[in-house]
């Protein structure tokens, strides 16, 4: 495998019944490529959680995945309401989930640090208004 | 245990992918509404049990690459969560029992709760 492989997704923020289908597609290729059990399994779960925050905090947006050979790298793009505390919202536990959203299972503040538990690198971009970037590396040699 | 047995010990009715009970063995087991605790904590628990109902259940059940999903106090999924779990080759169970006599039955029948994250 020389070049990359590159897969784009449309995240769509009024559809909470097909939010996961980015993560599951990429479950599913990865699987097709032959990736450890465990590699696909970090990637799935952090994939998902964004996907998910994407869709109940932010109102959709773009997932970007590119498979390298040596590393995956995820970028999460939306034009929601941005984070306006990023140090806070890594906190476990922070949430600024409605009752609603706690309702359908979602909204303990456990995503974002969970994204960072289960890839090699995480970045988050964010402008107030603007929106938000989140960027997750996973490593595969290793 | 296997899958059949837990339906067998809960009385529950299987709802999908119910020619893999036989033959897929859970060894840990863990209970929540919340799919958020769920992603965060379970390492690698077959078996879901929940009282929540909506396809996220399953979407976090495949990701976290858990077996079957029992749904507790009567509650039943939808065609379009039985079709999504059957396309995963998950199984779905519903029982009448509430979440803590559910997960107390498996557990003394042996069905430990395994280690978290
Ligand atoms: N894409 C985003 N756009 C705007 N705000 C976000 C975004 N992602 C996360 N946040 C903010 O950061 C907080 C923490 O996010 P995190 O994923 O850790 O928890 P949660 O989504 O509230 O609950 P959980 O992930 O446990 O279901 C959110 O409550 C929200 O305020
Ligand atoms: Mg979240």
């Amino acid at each position: 495998m020389s070049e990359p492989i590159i897969l784009r997704y449309q995240v769509d923020g009024d559809d909470f019944v097909s939010c996961g289908h980015a993560s599951e597609d990429v479950k599913r290729t990865l699987k097709n490529i032959g990736f450890p059990a465990s590699v696909i399994r970090n990637v799935s779960i952090a994939m998902y959680e964004g996907e998910i925050n994407m869709v109940i905090h932010a109102n959709g947006g773009v997932a970007e995945v590119v498979i390298y050979e040596d590393r995956i790298v995820i970028t999460l793009t939306d034009t929601g309401k941005g984070i306006a505390d990023i140090e806070q919202a890594m906190q476990e536990g922070f949430s600024t989930a409605t009752d609603a959203i706690r309702e359908l299972g979602f909204g303990a503040g456990m995503g974002l640090p969970n994204m960072k538990k289960y890839s090699d690198n995480m970045k988050i971009e964010s402008e107030v208004g603007k929106g938000t970037v989140v960027t997750l590396e996973f490593l595969l040699n290793d | 245990m296997t899958v059949k047995e837990i339906a067998d010990i809960l009385g529950a009715e299987i709802l999908c992918c119910g020619e893999l009970a036989d033959q897929t063995q859970v060894h840990s087991a863990c209970g929540s509404d919340m799919m958020s605790d769920v992603l965060a904590f379970v390492k690698d628990q077959g078996v879901l049990l929940t009282g929540l109902v909506n396809p996220q259940v399953v979407r976090t059940a495949e990701m976290m690459d858990i077996l079957c999903v029992v749904f507790v106090r009567g509650k039943k999924p939808d065609q379009m969560m039985i079709n999504l779990a059957t396309a995963k080759g998950i199984i779905l169970l519903s029982t009448e029992e509430r979440m803590y006599p559910a997960c107390g039955k498996l557990y003394a029948a042996g069905l430990e709760s395994g280690k978290t994250v």
